[in-house]
This record gives C-alpha cells, structure tokens and sequence, in this order.
C-alpha cells in the first residue's frame, strides 16, 4: 500500500479504527481537538459511537463503561484534560478493563500553555491516579509510529487487560509526514474476552468492579496486577538505540525530541565526538536494559536525558545507570523545543563534567 | 535536505503551500515533512510551517536554520530573514513587503506575488505564485508533481485549478527573469 501525508492527529484515529477501535469519548482541548474531529466523522461511518462528552470526567467514566462491555474504546486529551481523567483510570486500572487514552501533552503546570511538552512522565508513567498500578504507556516519535504505537496499543491492553496510553508532545500531534496505514482489522478475529459485561445472554453473572472492601480480598487483587506489571516489565520493554556501541556520550530523548537528538548526534559525530541515542519507545514498562547495556561499556563517559520537562525521565535513567556512569540533564519548558545545537552543546558540557569527575 | 520556511498571514495560503510542497516531495518518493506553527492563531494572525524534503530519513522536523525562506508579508520576511542559514534563498512578497534583509551572505528574490496572483486570475493564489518561483530556482520538487497535486485538491472546481496552475507558471517566469 502506498503512503499517504497525513497529521498525527489522524495517524492515531486510523491506528485505533484499523485496530476495532469502535467507540470513542472525548472533550475538546488544543492541542489535539482534531482527534475527536476525525473521530467524529469516521467513527458513524464505521458503525462506531462517537460522544463528544460533557467534560473528561465524563468521557473517561464512558470509555470505562464502553470497553467493560468487551468493546476497543479510546479517549484523547492534552495535560490539564488528563489530569481530570485520572480518577477513571486508576478505577479501570482496578476494574482491569483495557482501553487506550491518548495524551498530547501540552506545557503546564496548571492551564498551562498550549505548545509541545512533556512534563506528564511522571503522572503516565508513575500512577497518576490513586492507588498501585501502573498503565503500558507507548511514546511515539513519527507520524507513523502515532499511527502503529496506537493499533499495537490495543492488543497490549487486551493481552494484559491494563489500561495503555499514547503519551506524545504537541508536535507529533501537529506534524504531517508519510504513513502506510496498516489493513483494517477483522473484529471476528479479535480474541473473546470472557470477563466482559456484554449482556447475560445464559452465561455466569459477570461484575466489574473498583470496589473491594475487604482487605484480605484487595490484597490477592492488588498482586495479581503487580504480577502482570512484572510480565508486561519483562515482555514489553522497547526502545530504538542509535549508534550507541560505540559512544562516549549516550543522549536519550522520547518523542519528537528523540529525533532532535538524533540530529545532534549527527552533527556531534562530524565534530570527531562518538555520540549515541537511546529512544525509549516505552516509557513504562522503562527500557531499564538498554541503559544498563551502554552503562556497561567502557567507551560510554556519560549520559545526557534531553527533555521538555525539569527532569523526570531522567530519574529512570539515573535507576538504570545505576551509577555506573554520571548521568546529565538537559531540558526546555513552558512549550520550547531545544535545536539540535542546544543539545550539542549540553553533550559537551555533559562530556567536560564526566571528565573533570573521573 | 532542503529545509524552507513558509511564512506569512493566515489566510494566504502559507499552510496549503506548504502541504502542496510535502505532498509532491512523497509523490517523488522522497521523505517529507511538514511541522505548522500551532497557535491560537487564524485569519488575519501569523502562520508559518516547516517543511522538509529530503532524499534520506528526516531526524529533527525542525526548521531552526532553513535553507529557504519563503515570506509572504513584511512582518514574516523581518522576523525570520536572520534565521536563514548562510548561503541560503529568500523568496518575499515585495507586493506588501520591502526586500532588505540587511544581510548579503543570502539570495534574496523579490517577487510582487500578490500583483501576479491578480493578473492569474485571483489574490489567493499568491501562494502558489512563491511555490513556482521555489520550484525553478531550487528545482526541490518537479513542477509537474505540484500541478498533479494541485489537480487532486481542485478537483471539480476547474477555474481555481486554472488560476492555481497559471500562478504557479507566473511564479516560475518571475523568478526566471531575475536569475
């Protein structure tokens, strides 16, 4: 199949359809209101629902609702939204329903501003709601990845029966490059789901449920997801690692940066400097093992963390170097995007401290 | 890799030019790719967008140091005619716009877009005047990929077709003349 120039915006809601993705929740906010847009006019086409809700609370409530029934739903928002969101998912994270949420981040704190960010790590990757659990949070660095990040974001949720989310900056959201859309999926294909509410229909009762009063009954609940933390931990880890066998500076960056790094990395080579990149492309489960790989090296001096937030990343890094090697950071907020010379430079400077430490 | 900035109102087209540009880049089987400035902006504000057409994989989608500068007004060409990488091009729309960069390590070509979009036919097509100059100076896509793709978008509404195509020509002779 040919590409076709489309938004990331788009490339997400065609991942999701392509997927089943047959029911869709949402609230409007910049920047990433061309998702619902897109979903609005394909989801009637498709035998789909589309609701535009009365606020997140509520939209995420109904993807709680929509997919217990055994139904792929999708929700989509940006930061201040999806801080909302967070009760509801930390109940379906409880409930074990799989969805998929959708997070363009825009900078905060607060109402912040509406250019790229990426100050939510910590809320995606680390809870965010409530509670112990944990979400399969997939981190796109292309159009095309928005779009396969967000079919394979479905399967995950389904296999694990853990909630799964897109975190990507405002620029992929706005970006426009090629994507081959992968063929639509056939729903009779999908696996059954025998712990869905679809209707009593002569089986056994089904319950889902966030509700459970008794400790000596939460308990077992809670470790069993902590067992399929561990699976998803030792399964699902992903990352994309470029010339980093031989570097003495190992920059990582998720996201669109992940690509200005990238051409950081370029520049810094043609400069004699043997820089590498590391792209988390899961940013939970955390790709503990590449780091652990080039912090083992002994050509590797340091590392640097590139990111559009004071430094949250960076903190796994640092869990995964596990002092092996210094680990740096680098970062832009308030909607600014570091250049490829920013970066550069943070690379020297990263590679004169770890010397001046050594 | 050539990297331009398309720069100007909203409303005149910067955007659409720059999706035309993307577009006839992947027609050819190139990498592309377009980044919009994104703003609480709309008709009568700014706009500008990135584009990138590239014969390798692109990494970074940012335009820090275009090759190309495309500025359709005056407040565009000054606000970016600085970032213009040494050795690059300027295209402005002398139209609205004075020509003086204030730098001569780049070509600066001024074109009165807006007075050769009137004479093709209509105003809004001053966009499609500054991508034919683009494409006989720099030669970044084929002229005939942009017509093909100027067809996809216009279909059924032949006049715009044929004030798009004449503008897009008007652009190109423009520009020849000057070289």
């Amino acid at each position: 199949m040919s590409k076709i120039l489309l938004h990331g915006t788009e490339a997400i809601c065609e991942g999701a359809i392509r997927n089943g993705c047959r029911a869709f929740f949402g609230y409007p906010i910049t920047p990433q209101n061309e998702v619902p847009e897109y979903m609005s006019v394909k989801m009637p086409q498709i035998g789909g629902v589309f609701v535009q809700a009365e606020s997140e609370v509520a939209a995420i409530n109904m993807v709680y609702g929509a997919a217990g029934s055994g139904t792929r739903a999708m929700t989509s928002s940006s930061s201040p939204g999806v801080s909302l969101k967070q009760e509801g998912i930390s109940y379906i994270a409880c409930a074990r329903i799989p969805c998929v949420v959708v997070n363009i981040m825009r900078a905060g704190p607060g109402l912040g501003g509406i250019q790229p960010a990426q100050g939510d790590y910590f809320q995606a990757t680390k809870g965010g709601g409530h509670g112990d659990y944990h979400l399969i949070v997939l981190a796109p660095s292309s159009v095309q990845e928005a779009c396969d990040f967000t079919y394979r974001a479905f399967d995950l949720a389904d296999k694990y029966r853990v909630p799964a989310m897109i975190l990507a900056d405002g620029m992929i959201g706005q970006l426009m490059e090629p994507v081959e859309l992968p063929p639509m999926r056939d729903l009779s294909e999908l696996p059954e789901k025998p712990w869905a509410t679809s209707g009593h229909y002569g089986k056994d009762r089904r319950v889902l449920n966030s509700l459970i009063i008794k400790p000596d009954e939460l308990e077992p609940h809670v470790n069993e997801l902590k067992k399929t933390y561990d699976e998803i931990y030792a399964n699902e880890r992903r990352a994309a690692c470029y010339k980093t066998e031989d570097a003495e500076i190992v920059i990582t960056a998720y996201g669109t940066v992940a690509r200005i790094a990238k051409s950081a990395v370029n520049v810094l080579r043609s400069q004699g400097i043997r820089a590498g990149c590391i792209r988390p492309i899961t940013v939970y489960p955390f790709p503990d093992d590449a780091f652990a790989a080039c912090a083992a090296r002994s050509c590797t001096k340091a590392f640097l963390s590139v990111e559009l937030s004071l430094g949250q990343m960076v903190e796994d890094v640092k869990l995964a170097v596990n002092g092996k090697k210094p680990v740096y950071f680098y970062g832009r907020t308030g909607g600014n995007v570091p250049d490829e010379s920013e970066i550069v430079e943070a690379a020297k400077r990263a590679l004169e401290s770890a010397a001046k430490q050594a | 890799m050539v990297r331009i900035l398309l720069a100007g109102q909203g409303g005149q087209g910067v955007l659409s030019a720059g999706q035309f540009l993307a577009n006839s880049g992947l027609h050819e089987g190139k990498e592309v790719s377009y980044l919009p400035a994104y703003g609480p902006e709309m008709r009568g504000g700014t706009a500008n967008c990135a584009v990138i057409i590239s014969e390798e994989e692109i990494a970074s989608p940012l335009c820090t140091t275009p090759d190309v500068l495309i500025a359709l007004n005056s407040p565009s060409f000054h606000r970016f005619a600085p970032a213009v990488k040494s050795g690059g091009i300027i295209l402005v729309n002398g139209s609205i716009s004075d020509s003086f960069a204030g730098r001569d390590d780049v070509s600066v070509y001024d074109i009165p877009a807006n007075d050769i979009a009137i004479e093709a036919g209509d105003v809004r097509a001053a966009n499609m005047v500054m991508t034919g100059a683009l494409c006989a100076l720099t030669h970044v896509v084929q002229d005939k990929s942009i017509v093909s793709c100027l067809q996809q978008r216009f279909v059924g509404k032949p006049q715009v077709l044929a004030v798009n195509e004449r503008a897009f020509r008007m652009g190109a002779e423009a520009v020849a003349e000057k070289k």
